[in-house]
């Protein structure tokens, strides 16, 4: 595997490569995705002022519209909200904490998930049993309520909110890696480590999580986007993220008290903000989906 | 307890399923001695790879080695922990799989995974370890080793995985090897050159080996002795001069009766009638008696133990067949 990677000719003339460039919902993905990462990079530094640096608002320009409906400025392209502040900036800057959360609570529960998984799809018997009740019960509430009910027992903060995600996350990834895991249990690769005396950390580790890792990178990818979701929907119901650090989802909560007044951009911009990132994010997911399992082929 | 390398002593295999206990391998007796070769035949299902797993200890829940010795160098096997038998395990036996296209990890180079086991059970360096690879390969028939070191497993075909199975399993110069149906996946012409290889490499390094296979005609190639297990027991058990040629068990003949013969021209194959009866309610006598064509009132009420036909013979039946 790294031998393919290394060896960069071999990597652009791959099938992979061929499908991705015939296939327009991963490319329209990916550039979705990459727009967003050079948003979060870079967009802190092309923008006239950062939103939580107080001295830097002006409350004289309250709630200005986009620039092109009639009393907009040409200093807020997509207007501003009670405080003055620039809208973009705020987008810019929830952007950023909604993606960092999405990620680190993927790879937070992903790796929690994947160890359990990987532990009760080789052990099996109690192991399983157990670690897949839990499971099994967590599946029965609605995420976003297990979310919900953490969230208010834990408090706001950022800290809390990637805990939270990754206690309702890793059952997804759990219950993938450890089907991957039965069927890669039955190949005799495995009982041949066995025979070799190889000791059963060793197997899983070298063996069998190699060899699952492929739908943990699909269920990971589409996990992002519904992570930065949940986060929103937290962040929206006012348990999320503090009000210094406001995410995309608190920015639509800011925003959504003034909708009706006619003030509807402070929410309706982050708000399709928050769809364009989670759309780019399944459309790569779903190519992924498609051509990592030799199954769907 | 002789010069043997292994002996088998009573040697019970159970599962306990949640429709009832499975007898899998209910009582076997048999011993190997340092190079040799043991054939144990029968049809799918007869216990005959757990066998091999049983002397491994790999029998995974449900399963469970219920009683008996394996005694293997002076050691009794299953009175081994995990960590002791580990260092048995890949180093004094390695086993061969059936199906060479699983039983290399698709991910690694059959470098890594010849180095596996050197790296677990030797102190060589990279340099050796790389040295003794190609010397394996070069064992095993495959051509210009070193420039495929660095393959996949996709990269070769069947019948080469199964040269590098083998290569693995010679790695760590082990006593004894249990190929478990090692040429079944292949098609015949590689069969025949598999099994050439296996016997030639086995005789150069004085290596016991245990070949469990459904194929007479593959142990009558290969084996020094035979072992034949219907329903979990051995019912017959010899050289193989004594199994081919002398048998009298009425289950191998009819084993040995369904093999095509050339010399002589036959219209039909004969075939034993009746199917293998279920292991969980085998009849209360001899398990073969209701396909048995010479079956006797005894053999249905009373189980046949193994008694000596001539030295070194046995068979587990009350009416040998007369030759």
């Amino acid at each position: 595997m790294p031998d393919i990677i290394k060896n960069n000719q071999d990597f652009w003339a791959s099938e992979f490569v061929h499908n991705f460039r015939g296939n327009s919902s991963a490319i329209i993905g990916s550039a979705i995705i990459i727009f967003f990462i050079f948003l979060v990079v870079f967009g802190p530094s092309l923008v006239r002022q950062n939103p939580y640096d107080i001295a830097s608002l002006e409350l004289m320009d309250a709630y200005k519209p986009p620039v092109w409906l009639p009393g907009g400025d040409i200093k807020y392209i997509l207007g501003t909200d009670g405080q003055g502040r620039d809208l973009l900036a705020s987008i810019v800057y929830g952007t950023r904490i909604s993606l960092l959360i999405g990620l680190t609570a993927m790879l937070c529960s992903s790796l929690i998930g994947a160890t359990l998984g990987l532990i009760a799809g080789y052990y099996g018997g109690r192991w399983d049993g157990v670690i897949m009740r839990i499971a099994d019960v967590q599946l029965s509430f609605p995420s976003l309520l297990i979310a919900l009910f953490l969230m208010s027992a834990f408090g706001t903060g950022i800290d809390k909110v990637l805990i939270a995600l990754t206690c309702v996350g890793w059952v997804v990834y759990a219950r993938t890696v450890r089907g991957s895991t039965l069927s890669e249990k039955q190949k005799e690769y495995v009982q041949a480590a066995q025979a070799a005396g190889l000791p059963n950390r060793k197997i899983i580790v070298r063996h069998i999580l190699p060899n699952v890792l492929t739908p943990l990178i699909v269920v990971a990818t589409i996990q992002i986007g519904t992570f930065i979701l949940i986060e929103a929907s937290l962040s929206f119901l006012g348990v999320g993220v503090p009000i210094t650090k406001p995410s995309l989802g608190l920015l639509v909560k800011n925003g959504f008290d003034v909708l009706l007044s006619g003030l509807w951009w402070t929410s309706v911009f982050p708000g399709a903000v928050i769809m364009f990132l989670v759309f780019g994010i399944n459309l790569l997911g779903d190519f992924l989906r498609d051509e990592l399992n030799p199954r769907l082929r | 307890m002789d010069n043997g390398l292994l002996h088998i002593r009573g040697l019970k295999t159970y599962f306990h399923t949640f429709g009832g206990v499975i007898k899998a391998v209910d009582g076997v007796n048999f011993s190997l001695n340092e190079g040799e070769i043991l054939g144990v035949v029968g049809e799918s299902g007869c216990g005959k790879s757990v066998v091999g797993f049983s002397i491994m200890g790999l029998i995974d829940a449900p399963g469970r080695i219920e009683s008996g010795e394996i005694r293997f160098n002076g050691a009794n096997l299953p009175d081994l922990d995990e960590r002791e038998m580990r260092k048995v395990r890949g180093k004094e036996i390695t086993m061969i799989f059936q199906d060479p296209m699983t039983s290399l990890n698709p991910l690694y180079t059959i470098q890594a995974q010849m180095e596996e086991v050197m790296k677990l059970h030797s102190t060589m360096n990279a340099e050796q370890r790389k040295k003794r690879c190609i010397e394996l390969l070069d064992d095993v028939g495959i051509s210009q080793p070193a420039s495929r070191l660095k393959n996949y497993p996709h990269q070769f075909s069947g019948g080469m995985r199964q040269r590098v199975i083998i290569a693995i399993a010679l790695a760590s110069n082990p006593k004894l090897v249990i190929a478990d149906e090692p040429t079944t996946a292949l098609d015949v012409t590689i069969q025949s050159q598999i099994l050439k290889l296996m016997k030639r490499l086995v005789r150069e390094h004085h290596t016991a080996m245990i070949l469990i296979t459904h194929d007479l005609a593959v142990v009558s190639e290969m084996a020094d002795k035979i072992i034949v297990m219907y329903c979990g027991r051995i019912v017959e058990k010899g050289t193989r001069d004594n199994i081919i040629n002398r048998s009298r068990h009425p289950y191998t003949l009819g084993l040995l009766s369904s093999i095509p013969n050339l010399a002589s021209r036959q219209k039909r194959l004969s075939q034993i009638p009746g199917m293998v009866p279920n292991i969980m309610h085998l009849p209360p006598g001899c398990a073969f008696a209701p396909r048995c064509d010479y079956v006797q009132e005894k053999c249905r009420t009373h189980r046949p133990e193994l008694a000596e036909l001539e030295p070194g013979h046995t068979a587990a039946c009350y009416f040998p067949v007369e030759r």
